[in-house]
């Protein structure tokens, strides 16, 4: 994912609280996604008009975490979720 | 042992349906109309579902679109706090329906596709005009901006229609498409000899699906269900028994599976009854086959045996008359051979007539 694109999650993909298992679920046509703690940070912070540069830049700031690996972390996250169609990115 | 919580219910809304397909899975003997559940019975059985841990409720049937009170449901489903999704032929379903159902906050329409073309369509599905208005509706489905998914059935008489069906698929800009080979219960096991995929068929179609998932990355997921009688391993079936989904059929009972009722000593409780937590939990039927404890050789002493958990306990039934047998699909099954030859006979029976899906009536009389 390049800094420039702007994810974002397409209707019939939202973030939903489980309250049963007690952790946050991504959920998508026929599916359900449990995201851990990064996870579910970073598709917070997904509202369609901020870039990827952008979101996991506030997120460094943040955690206090150099913005590389975050970025290495959250690209691939992110792209496995747009090759599942759970994610359309915008240039 | 201690069952996780269910992630998926389906619901089964009615058996009424205005197609009559060869393959459909709801049972032989079906529930009649007058023993529906009403609405207010849907939306507890929602609220409890919702309560217990599921995420996921599928809407389907028989045709949902039948239910007049559909609208309702889905939002009681959404009320609940459930996913909802909307498994449909189509047929019932209007422009101003599918806005209505926007409206009350469905979240993903699964379209079942018969056929590439009229011909095909209308034929499989015994329903003149069927394709034409499923077109129709794929039309009003992308203008609303449903998220949708087409549930391609495949078999012997329409499998070359594959490459067609992907590219459909990506005209009504559908995100997903389900390949979805017969898979033979409740009335389908009548349509065998009409159905079954020839062996080469069933290649070609692994084949045309692993280019295409390639080809396809990105733009269109596919979820593919292969023609398992020709198969080596059988399918993980309802991702374990009593792990994962629990099904609900228009009278009320809880099922651990859409063909549970073809076990014949598997009793079922009803949620007119019983809690769905009950159910889910302490129900027979639910703890018949959940774990490994139940298994007999090849399956016991088998380092599959918490891949696919031996396969269907269905088809065991259906097939060699023991639903605690291990699932002739497997190639350790001592049944393998022997059903591979059977599928290829099935496959050679080229005037097999369709058998057509007969409905349920309306009555008072007590079924099953």
């Amino acid at each position: 994912m390049l800094t420039t694109d702007i994810p974002i999650l397409p209707r019939g993909v939202r973030l939903h609280h489980d309250k049963v298992r007690g952790t946050w679920v991504l959920l998508a046509p026929e599916r359900a996604i449990t995201l851990d703690a990064v996870g579910h940070a970073i598709l917070n912070e997904v509202d369609g008009t901020r870039s990827f540069g952008e979101i996991t830049g506030a997120l460094a700031e943040r955690y206090s975490a150099p913005v590389d690996e975050i970025r290495t972390d959250s690209s691939g996250f992110l792209d496995a979720l747009r090759s599942r169609r759970f994610l359309d990115v915008s240039e | 042992m201690t069952a996780p919580a269910p992630i998926a219910m389906l619901a089964e809304l009615t058996y009424r349906c205005p197609l009559s397909c060869p393959y459909c899975s709801n049972p032989v003997q079906m529930a009649a109309q007058d023993s529906e559940l009403d609405t207010a019975d849907w939306a507890r059985v929602f609220r409890e579902a919702a309560e217990m841990g599921v995420l996921q409720l599928h809407l389907s049937g028989g045709e949902p679109a039948s239910r007049r009170d559909l609208t309702d449901l889905v939002s009681a489903a959404r009320k609940a706090g459930l996913y909802t999704n909307l498994i449909t032929s189509g047929i019932g379903l209007t422009e101003k329906r599918l806005t209505q159902l926007d409206d009350a906050g469905l979240d993903h329409v699964q379209l079942s596709l018969q056929g590439t073309n009229p011909e095909m369509a209308d034929e499989i599905g015994g329903y003149r005009g069927g394709f034409a208005r499923k077109l129709q509706v794929a039309e009003w489905i992308g203008k609303i901006g449903f998220p949708l998914t087409l549930n391609a059935v495949l078999h012997r008489r329409n499998l070359h229609q594959l490459p067609r069906a992907l590219e459909m698929a990506q005209e009504m800009g559908a995100r997903r498409i389900e390949v979805a080979t017969v898979q033979f219960h409740g009335w389908a096991l009548k349509n065998r000899a009409a159905l079954m995929p020839t062996r080469e068929q069933a290649k070609e179609a692994n084949q045309i699906v692993t280019q295409a998932r390639k080809r396809l990355k990105g733009r269109l997921v596919i979820d593919y269900v292969p023609a398992d009688y020709h198969e080596d391993f059988p399918k993980r079936c309802m991702g374990g028994w009593g792990t994962t989904g629990l099904n609900v059929t228009p009278d009320g009972q809880v099922l651990p599976c859409h063909a549970a009722q073809s076990i014949p000593h598997l009793t079922f409780d009803r949620v007119q009854d019983k809690s769905l937590n009950e159910i889910w939990y302490n129900g027979a039927a639910f703890n018949a086959y959940r774990g490994t404890d139940w298994m007999q050789e090849p399956c016991r002493s088998c380092d599959r045996k918490t891949i696919d958990f031996g396969g269907c306990r269905c088809q065991a039934m259906a097939v060699i008359g023991d639903p605690a047998a291990t699932d002739p699909v497997c190639i350790k099954s001592p049944h393998h051979e022997s059903l591979q030859t059977q599928a290829s006979a099935f496959s050679a029976q080229d005037d097999a007539p369709l058998i057509y899906r007969e409905a349920p009536q309306k009555s008072s009389d007590p079924i099953n």
